[in-house]
């Protein structure tokens, strides 16, 4: 389902200051307004510009955590002291915790903590939300990465096959299966992988628990079935948006130009098309592996991965807030430096860009 | 009044053209399939929906009930029939409340434009960039389960879109010539809303709709797998399958029963939507550049 990028933005203000062109400026970088300065000078100021926003963007999203768990019919005193509270130990133990001061205080106290690394005390185990998030976030990053190694090339390759092939039997095919794929749940497709080739054929393991002695085979077994599943959705809209991206440019005038020219097909490609295809692709694989923080959540829960978000999501059950405020933030924190490093990328990948339209 | 005017509307009737494909019916009764239960399931189901019918869980296809039972001896079929109501109920009051939040807002910013529009999509974008399971989860987490809180949450979230796709259009048509004959002759901004913006905007409005609803599907599936959703006792698909994965090891498909009527839901919408689009824009010249 691709979603309509296209937004309107307002005119764009010139005079704006960098940090204020957060407000004005599109998101996205194709409306750029920048005074004329040397073309070196020029990229590092729109990178500049870009952290800025992405950090700005972050304080907003850190903002939107604290105000969304911290709103509450009652508050996390209340919340540690359960049904048996009275009033004298509530009252001690949010003179403790600095309850007693205001919320403006208490969100620069916790971003304070954040930026530091003390991410806080977990209400239900008592230890530090930081050790228990260490001592999980290999397991969800492996994840990742393995998903990400396999699902990057096989999309692009898949991508492009389907847009040399633009109408055909190939294209439809992989339309058709990719539209079933996005319209389906990933636990779907997780079970019915489970079902094969754990249940019925035995080859693979269906709990994701991997252990320091275990040799490669042991590995793959336990961890083929996670990935491939992970794999499965971003492949999906990973080819889609590769597909439209070189279907756009080889469709434009100057490769009908350099077609015409009777230039041979490989430079045609190397040469002309890549260089101006790298741009979106680039883009297209940062976006797609930010789409894999809410894809990861379900798969550890499928294949019962002891990683981070298994912890944001008994955080959630148990309604422990700090261990929920952290995981929010590091995920968040991914995904927008993911969608940044998209915006940067594509930026140096290609020169018009750096140009006000 | 409009025959005053010698520009007409680029309108044609929202249905206009569409013809009943394969895939289109195919797609169509199976949701008609899934609303006849749903509206009438209570009496079609040959059990309660909680009601435990056997003492052997993890009953296999064809013993106990007709599709087995579940974890608890409870009859999978009647859970299932239950199941699509609470499904479609939810989804279906989720993407009312984000088209109710998005449509007017997105509209309100197209047509005030000026400050209430920078503000507006401002908040919007600060939400986009933050993926809306864990936005979800964030709230789930601060307020706990409940349906409200679930209907509600999702609703917001799924309102962002639905918002950029309202303006979107609405910016595009506003500044077409129907619309500025109508403000020339006098036209006040509601009449331009009502009259003008809302009808030529049904048609890209079902369809979002339409994707609208199937995401919900999947979020709020999504939500209940996590244990997060719906709660027992009462029965809702994505619930069942979290229940009964368990059984999976045993033999059992009570868990990918109803994943796979998700997927039966979820895939028809799609193609339904899809095969609307294809039709609406069968004779626009954007088809026609692309051939």
């Amino acid at each position: 389902m691709p979603e309509p990028q296209e937004i309107h933005t307002p005119a764009i203000t010139k005079i704006t200051p960098f940090w204020l062109q957060w407000l004005f400026v599109e998101y996205r970088p194709s409306n750029e307004a920048v005074p004329s300065l040397g073309r070196r000078n020029r990229v590092l100021r729109i990178i500049a510009t870009r952290l800025a926003q992405g950090l700005l963007t972050l304080l907003l999203a850190s903002a939107i955590i604290f105000a969304a768990t911290e709103i509450l019919p009652g508050d996390v005193a209340e919340a540690i002291l359960g049904q048996s509270r009275t009033e004298e130990a509530l009252a001690t133990l949010r003179e403790e915790m600095g309850l007693n001061r205001s919320a403006i205080v208490r969100y620069f106290d916790w971003l304070g903590g954040m930026v530091q690394g003390d991410l806080g005390t977990s209400l239900a185990t008592k230890r530090p939300v930081a050790d228990m998030i260490v001592s999980r976030m290999w397991n969800t990053l492996r994840l990742a990465l393995l998903a990400a190694a396999i699902s990057v090339p096989l999309s692009l390759a898949l991508g492009l096959w389907s847009a040399m092939r633009a109408g055909g039997r190939v294209d439809k095919t992989l339309a058709m299966t990719t539209l079933a794929i996005i319209a389906v749940p990933e636990f779907f497709v997780g079970l019915i992988l489970m079902k094969i080739f754990a249940v019925e054929l035995r080859w693979l393991s269906a709990t994701a628990n991997t252990r320091p002695y275990y040799d490669f085979w042991e590995n793959f077994r336990a961890l083929a079935l996670p990935v491939a599943t992970l794999s499965f959705a971003v492949v999906a809209h990973m080819m889609r948006m590769t597909r439209s991206s070189v279907i756009n440019i080889f469709t434009s005038p100057y490769m009908e130009m350099a077609a015409l020219k009777g230039l041979p097909k490989r430079r045609l490609v190397l040469r002309h098309a890549l260089p101006n295809a790298l741009s979106p692709i680039l883009t297209v694989i940062a976006l797609n592996l930010s789409y894999m923080v809410s894809g990861v959540i379900i798969v550890e829960t499928v294949f019962g991965v002891p990683g981070l978000t298994r912890l944001l999501v008994d955080g959630v059950s148990l309604r422990d807030i700090p261990l929920i405020q952290a995981c929010a933030m590091i995920f968040g924190s991914v995904y927008i430096l993911l969608n940044l490093l998209a915006d940067i990328l594509s930026i140096m990948a290609n020169p018009r860009l750096r140009y006000p339209k | 009044m409009s025959d005053t005017s010698d520009i007409v509307a680029p309108r044609k009737p929202t249905f206009a053209g569409l013809r009943l494909t394969r895939t289109a019916i195919f797609a169509g009764s199976v949701l008609l399939f899934w609303l006849v239960l749903a509206l009438f399931g209570p009496w079609i189901a040959p059990h309660g929906e909680a009601e435990i019918i056997s003492g052997q869980t993890f009953a296999p296809i064809g013993e106990g009930g007709l599709l087995g039972t579940d974890k608890l001896g409870r009859d999978v079929l009647s859970r299932l029939i239950y199941g699509v109501r609470t499904t479609l109920l939810l989804a279906l009051v989720t993407t009312v409340i984000s088209f109710a939040i998005g449509v007017t807002l997105g509209f309100a910013a197209a047509i005030l434009k000026g400050w209430f529009d920078i503000v507006v999509s401002r908040i919007v974008e600060a939400f986009m960039a933050f993926p809306s399971t864990l936005l979800a989860l964030v709230v789930i987490g601060a307020f706990g389960t409940s349906i409200t809180v679930l209907v509600l949450t999702v609703g917001l979230v799924l309102s962002t879109s639905v918002f950029r796709v309202s303006r979107a259009l609405g910016y595009d048509i506003g500044v077409m010539d129907f619309v500025e004959a109508a403000r020339a002759r006098g036209e006040g901004t509601w009449w331009i809303l009502t009259r003008e913006i809302l009808p030529n905007s049904t048609a890209p409005l079902i369809a979002e709709f339409g994707l609208r609803f199937t995401f919900s599907i999947l979020f709020l599936s999504g939500l209940s797998f996590l244990g997060l959703g719906v709660q027992e006792p009462a029965a809702d698909w994505g619930l069942m399958v979290q229940e009964n994965v368990g059984g999976l090891f045993l033999g059992s498909s009570a868990a990918l029963i109803p994943a796979a009527c998700i997927a039966s839901l979820t895939v028809s919408m799609n193609l339904l939507v899809d095969w609307f689009q294809q039709r609406q824009q069968g004779e626009t010249v954007l088809e026609k550049i692309d051939q």
